[in-house]
């Protein structure tokens, strides 16, 4: 079984703060790491292959830089993986994002299940893995909580929904996409480290894909655009409680009862 | 949408320092004299504004969408058979507020099977429509029937704006919808707005919650965005029905999936913090077990919930359902009490729209007193068991 795993670099801390004045991100110092929650989905992954035997593959789109998530992804198991990486792509929101991905995917190879972790960690929108679906035209399930076997061209997972557990029969190829907590990611080998080569890590560009249409990429791509950025309003009305411990106690159990929380 | 353009005759070693620095991104790079800008780039075009002239940003000509065919606010009405997920009615508030700005008609819609009573419920609280597509294909949630359906409402309809509850079942099914129109998608928008010319303005956190990002789909039809449970407030219903409820027919042979549902459980019935109109929190700066206890029993006091900051699931001190934030739940209660939070956005993001929001922390500078309604700079070794001991006599005396 072949699968794929779909990872981002992210920023290694999410306290990024903004100027309020210039209203410029600062970022001095800011390290980059693989996505938290892309751990689980390639834990998942190779735990598949190695029930089930098959290889893993790693894909990412970003900057030339991303390399290194691609490599910290074969440390861990996978046996290749390739970075998206053009100036057109930049700019992307989660349509055109999720097309380059596609477009991607449809270059690489041919999977059998391809894995997306629940979300990023500096995006936030868990909303990418079920895009890309969409795009490749096949089914997807998120909030797997886990890939209890895989017989007959069907994947069978145990899926979250709001307000039940779904055990669910899915024929490959597919695309899920699974919760984090779910296993406990392996760490990346040192040792498989020394043994990577540059020919592991493929760099695919827009000049090789199917589709050359530069309005479908990045910012020409993207049928959202940002409009403004702005630092979160502060409360306006706000009042304090002076005083020692006890004064400042007082004044809270009389706002309590204000308030009729009692 | 456009591109970024550099021009190279005013590029020298000194001018590409500065724009590398300039950039928040780290796209722009300087190598063998050339000046590169690399996918990394967000196109915030803070290089274009800040960069004098180094960087243009050229528009470029596009095939306009036509929005005045594209006419409503539509909410996709999330629910489990009649039980109808409150998200909904919060959404159909919003959607009201909405369309009174273009006058365009509120329209819900509901994909599912042998829905029972709870479509009527929807017509107490003031849409035009309620669109129903009701079939034995339809009984479970499967991405592809669900699509379809939603995609052939879509295409009859031509709303303008739809709006999706974030659940687990919601945020899969509108990126899978939104793809398919080509169309944008914003996530976890905490306030919308509607401009004149039916724009959506999309307003999220980005970046963590450091900072807000006001979004719009200016040439795309439908807009989708997906909010979460409480955040916005829930209309109360109208005691006359109004709206008409609208059968939908699709053929059965566009409902076809590749996946099949073997069996559900009911999740336990685990403690929602969103759901407590009383909320202690608890941060790092009460993490002792002794101040833990406390805010336990004053939670109980106060008939609320106990809910924590993010440091304390990753201490594995509580369990992650009781987080707050972005990473956490989205909580809206009537009165919370922050115990040592020191209130990271990230944070914030999760609980500011409370109604009544107290916080007690010893720093007074901690941004958590940002978003307070009443800050209480001091310790909460301290406070906590006075007030414990107040509201302990204050209920001894009524009994």
């Amino acid at each position: 079984m072949n699968i794929l795993v779909c990872i981002k670099q992210v920023p290694g801390s999410s306290n990024v703060e903004v100027d309020p004045v210039t209203g410029v991100l600062k970022r001095d110092g800011v390290k980059s790491k693989l996505n938290p929650y892309d751990l689980y989905g390639l834990e998942t992954a190779i735990e598949l292959c190695e029930r089930f035997g098959g290889e893993v593959e790693t894909i990412t789109m970003g900057p030339p830089q991303a390399k290194s998530i691609i490599v910290e992804s074969i440390c861990m198991g996978a046996k290749r993986g390739t970075v998206l990486s053009d100036r057109k792509f930049a700019g992307a929101d989660v349509l055109a994002t999720a097309y380059t991905i596609s477009q991607g995917i449809k270059k690489t190879g041919e999977f059998d299940l391809i894995i997306c972790g629940k979300q990023t960690t500096d995006g936030d929108t868990a909303q990418v893995g079920a895009e890309v679906a969409e795009y490749l035209g096949i089914p997807n399930v998120s909030n797997v909580l886990s890939v209890d076997d895989v017989k007959d061209g069907k994947v069978f997972v145990t899926a979250s929904l709001d307000e039940k557990i779904v055990k669910m029969e899915i024929a490959l190829p597919c695309l899920i996409s699974v919760d984090g907590d779910i296993n406990s990611p392996r760490l990346p080998s040192y040792k498989v480290k020394q043994t990577v080569t540059d020919d592991m890590v493929k760099f695919i560009s827009f000049a090789d894909f199917e589709d050359r249409n530069e309005k479908h990429y990045g910012l020409s791509g993207s049928a959202t655009q940002v409009e403004r950025i702005f630092p979160p309003e502060k409360n306006s009305e706000k009042s304090s409680i002076e005083g020692d411990a006890e004064a400042q106690a007082e004044g809270l159990f009389a706002l309590i009862k204000n308030r009729k929380v009692i | 949408m456009g591109n970024l353009k550099i021009n190279h005759n005013m590029i020298n070693a000194e001018k590409a320092a500065e724009l590398t620095k300039l950039c928040p991104f780290g796209a722009i790079s300087y190598e063998n004299g050339k000046l590169d800008i690399s996918s990394a780039c967000k196109m915030c075009k803070m290089c274009v504004k800040k960069g004098g002239g180094a960087i243009d940003y050229v528009e470029e000509e596009e095939v306009s969408v036509d929005k005045s065919l594209w006419r409503g606010v539509c909410v996709y009405v999330d629910h489990y058979g009649d039980k109808i997920h409150r998200v909904t009615y919060e959404l159909i508030g919003k959607a009201r507020e909405l369309a009174s700005v273009t006058g365009h008609p509120v329209y819900a819609l509901v994909i599912g099977s042998d829905l029972g009573d709870g479509i009527n419920k929807l017509l107490h609280y003031g849409v035009d429509k309620v669109f129903v597509y009701d079939s034995a294909e339809l009984s479970d949630f499967r991405i592809e029937p669900y699509t379809a359906a939603f995609h052939d409402f879509i295409e009859k309809v031509k709303p303008s704006s739809i709006l999706v509850g974030a659940t687990n079942l919601g945020r899969q099914l509108a990126p899978r919808i939104a793809a398919r129109c080509r169309a944008g998608l914003t996530a976890d928008c905490t306030v919308l707005e509607m401009k004149e010319n039916t724009d959506l303005v999309q307003i999220r956190p980005a970046f963590g919650g450091n900072i807000m990002a006001q979004i719009i789909s200016t040439n795309t039809r439908p807009q989708f965005c997906t909010v979460r449970y409480k955040v916005f407030t829930e209309p109360k219903p109208n005691a006359e029905a109004s709206g008409e409820i609208v059968k939908m027919e699709i053929s059965d042979d566009k409902l076809t999936s590749a996946i099949k549902v073997l069996s559900g459980v009911d999740k336990p019935k685990d403690i929602d913090i969103s759901e407590s109109d009383v909320i202690v929190a608890v941060g790092r700066g009460a993490q002792s077990e002794t101040m833990r206890a406390m805010a336990a029993e004053l939670a109980e006091l106060l008939g609320g919930v106990v809910a924590c900051s993010r440091p304390l699931v990753e201490g594995n001190i509580y369990d992650a359902k009781h987080q707050i934030g972005l990473s956490g739940r989205t909580v809206k209660p009537k009165f919370i009490i922050t115990l040592g939070i020191s209130g990271a956005v990230q944070f914030a993001a999760g609980m500011k729209s409370s109604d009544c929001i107290v916080a007690v922390n010893t720093d007074k500078n901690a941004p958590i007193f940002d978003v307070a309604h009443y800050a209480i700079v001091g310790d909460v070794n301290e406070i906590v068991p006075k007030l414990i001991e107040k509201i302990k006599e204050a209920q001894a005396d009524v009994q």
